[in-house]
């Protein structure tokens, strides 16, 4: 078993059915106290139900939970020192704001429950609405007093269920920021649900991405996005071009060769699998490069499509074999290709990732509603 | 405490630029009236006027043979509560105990209903109302029967010293349960029970029950979640299943009459006799007027502490 701190949470072949079906499957996982840990994935899988144990909730099917070395498996949601911000908010409807922030340190008595609430309202920019009723807030607005609320507690450890998904961009940043500085002041360990990766990324110290309830990777952001372990948390986390390849043998070098439709790549020989030989070759598309060429890693097509957005410019290259390859070019003065242009894209060995091309290359892909 | 009076000067701020973001916006005004017309029509013909012709009845002076003449003799309602006051007052406590009851009853099994009993949510929704499909009259009858003393509820009481501890009450006055206060209240409780359960669980149905899981997560006790998160929100279902049990139940004279001795006569078994068999009109029209006016004393104090209650 890994070793733990005092204050560590920890699950234990944690798993979650509903009758017949199985909503979280066995999940061990150890979130170090203090730290700030961000559950990512797709509708469905399984996030909230796991918050929902570690609350108490929802009781375990199987596995135990610790804080510490202190089973609460077992214990009532009230008895445990864990607070959530729950996804639908569940404000009081027939408490004002102030007592809905002070509901949790009234239930233990804290003589200071109103000064303490009315600093987590002033902290979530809402120290003037502590007397009107939820209903009268927009919903950015539930969504900062759910988050006071909780915060007001200083619990163990803090359940955000999509906190901030109510609130535009720029609170949201602010928010964001705002979190992560509570959280790293008052040494609160996070669980932080979310859909959105970026969020995810820039927050938390480590990701976990589910998949129908399953734990597909665990890291920290930069290991996971450089190297994720499938294809459906290459797609999930970021955009990634993956190319069908096959090994063909060493270059040296610590590198291998490897076809691309009929194109000779190298390939960081650390990062194929052993024994690995039909692979899927990812790339991410600012990891590829748009002009002359590197004399490796080459790869010729037209340019498909163009999308300028400010601070870069997105290309898709249609490949000879029909694939479109997405390159994401910063704006950093170079010349822009047009639609139509012949290009060579190139990457640098290493950049890469690879995956078993048993793998569903689509896992993961977000797919987007087109409207119209 | 200073912090407490910066935070409600903010709150007041805010309140006003609330009041002030709203725009005039201008709606047709009568259309709310023009809907309310039907209603308040049926309720100036069948409400108001009866009441007014029971007024001016109380005060006429006559008798059924030599004819009515108003004279304005409110001297009637003196001598009214003064001769029936017990029956008043007997009423009214009788009422409440059963209201009480019938609430203690109710709310677990509203709240069972609404929230535990899943799929068979409406079968019991129909067996809560399956006793009106039988008319007042016939199951207050079947209640001499359940509660006779060859009965096995009456047994049972006997066996378990029941009515040993119903006669240290006061609620009985001997080994059986007939005939007694007892019976009068069990029945009353019984009879209007639909009443209660049914506005509770209209409410009870409608509390969301993650309410009630944010304030186990926020420490509160199963009972302190029930206290400061279920009782609250279900408050308009007690306030409207209490009013719809204890007005019928102030009023009624059915229970006291079949289920009752001489000394549990309410004033509806007075104003049924005095209307249909002494033929008083007047006096039985005084006392419904004094029955009509306490309870609405009564129900519009009731209603207004609820009403605070439920802003706490
Ligand atoms: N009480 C329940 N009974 C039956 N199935 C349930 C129950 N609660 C959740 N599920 C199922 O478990 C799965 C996971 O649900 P969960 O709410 O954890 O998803 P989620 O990852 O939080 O999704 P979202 O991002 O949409 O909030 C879903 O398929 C859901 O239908
Ligand atoms: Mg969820």
């Amino acid at each position: 078993m890994a070793q733990h701190g005092p204050g560590d949470l920890e699950l234990i072949g944690l798993t979650k059915s509903f009758d017949d079906f199985t909503a979280v499957e066995p999940m061990d996982l150890t979130i170090p106290q203090g730290s700030f840990f961000a559950l990512l994935g797709p509708s469905g899988c399984g996030k909230t139900t796991t918050l929902r144990m570690v609350a108490g909730l929802e009781q375990p099917t199987a596995g135990q939970i610790l804080i510490g070395d202190t089973d609460i498996t077992n214990t009532r949601p009230h008895q445990r020192n864990v607070n959530t911000v729950f996804q639908s908010y569940a404000l009081f409807p027939h408490m004002s704001v102030m007592d809905n922030v002070q509901f949790g340190l009234r239930r233990r008595g804290d003589k200071d429950a109103k000064r303490k609430a009315q600093e987590a309202l002033d902290l979530v920019e809402l120290g003037h609405a502590g007397r009107k009723k939820p209903n009268q807030l927009s919903g950015g607005m539930q969504q900062r007093v759910a988050l006071a609320r909780a915060l007001v507690n200083r619990p163990d450890v803090l359940l955000l269920d999509e906190p901030l998904g109510a609130l535009d961009l720029k609170l949201r940043r602010q928010m964001q920021i705002e979190l992560k500085r509570i959280q790293q002041e008052v040494g609160l360990t996070f669980i932080h649900v979310t859909h959105d990766q970026e969020e995810a990324m820039t927050m938390a110290d480590s990701i976990a991405v589910m998949n129908a309830g399953r734990m597909e990777q665990l890291g920290d952001p930069a290991a996971l996005y450089e190297n994720p372990s499938s294809t459906f948390v290459a797609n999930f986390l970021g955009q990634s071009n993956l190319l069908a390849a096959h090994v063909t043998g060493t270059a040296g070098d610590g590198r291998l060769t490897a076809d691309v439709h009929g194109h000779e790549v190298l390939v960081d020989a650390g990062r194929v699998p052993a024994g690995l030989r039909d692979v899927w070759l990812g790339v991410r598309p600012e990891k590829l490069a748009l002009g002359e060429g590197n004399g490796v890693n080459e790869l010729k097509g037209t340019v498909s499509d163009a999308s300028f957005s400010g601070v870069a410019t997105q290309y898709l290259v249609r490949m000879p074999w029909g694939m479109d390859l997405t390159v994401v070019q910063q704006n950093d003065g170079s010349a822009r290709a047009r639609l139509g242009d012949a290009v060579t894209l190139s990457w640098d060995p290493g950049h890469e990732f690879v995956l078993d091309s048993a793998q569903d290359e689509d896992a993961g892909v977000e797919h987007v509603v087109v409207d119209g | 405490m200073p912090a407490w009076s910066t935070w409600s000067s903010m709150a007041e701020l805010a309140v006003l630029s609330g009041g002030t973001a709203r725009p005039p916006v201008r709606r047709a005004n009568w259309v709310p009236y023009a809907l309310l017309a039907p209603g308040l029509l049926w309720l100036a013909i069948f409400f108001v006027a009866p009441m007014l012709t029971l007024l001016s009845q109380s005060l006429q002076e006559g008798s059924v043979e030599a004819g009515y003449t108003f004279t304005a003799n409110w001297q009637i309602y003196v001598d009214a509560l003064q001769k029936y006051w017990p029956q008043l007052l007997r009423s009214v406590g009788y009422a409440a105990t059963a209201t009480v009851a019938a609430l203690v009853l109710s709310y677990p099994l509203a709240y069972y209903i609404a929230q535990k009993a899943g799929r068979w949510k409406n079968l019991m929704l129909v067996l809560v109302v399956a006793p009106f499909f039988t008319s007042f009259l016939i199951r207050t009858l079947a209640w001499r029967t359940i509660l006779s003393d060859t009965g096995p509820v009456a047994e049972f009481a006997r066996a378990t010293g029941l009515t040993d501890l119903l006669q240290a009450l006061a609620l009985t006055n001997n080994d059986s349960l007939l005939s007694s206060k007892f019976a009068v209240i069990a029945g009353l409780t019984y009879n209007f029970l639909p009443f209660m359960i049914l506005p509770l669980y209209a409410s009870l149905d409608r509390l969301d029950r993650r309410l009630v899981e944010a304030a186990g997560d926020l420490y509160a006790t199963p009972w302190q979640g029930f206290r400061h998160v279920t009782w609250p929100l279900s408050l308009p279902g007690v306030v409207a299943g209490t009013l719809l049990t204890f007005i019928p139940a102030t009023g009624d004279f059915i229970n006291s009459r079949l289920l009752g001795n001489t000394q549990t006569v309410m004033v509806g078994q007075v104003i049924d006799a005095q209307f249909l068999r002494v033929l008083d009109y007047p006096l039985a029209a005084a006392l419904s007027f004094i029955l009509l006016v306490m309870i609405l004393a009564l129900v519009s104090t009731y209603v207004r502490r609820a009403g605070t209650e439920e802003l706490v």
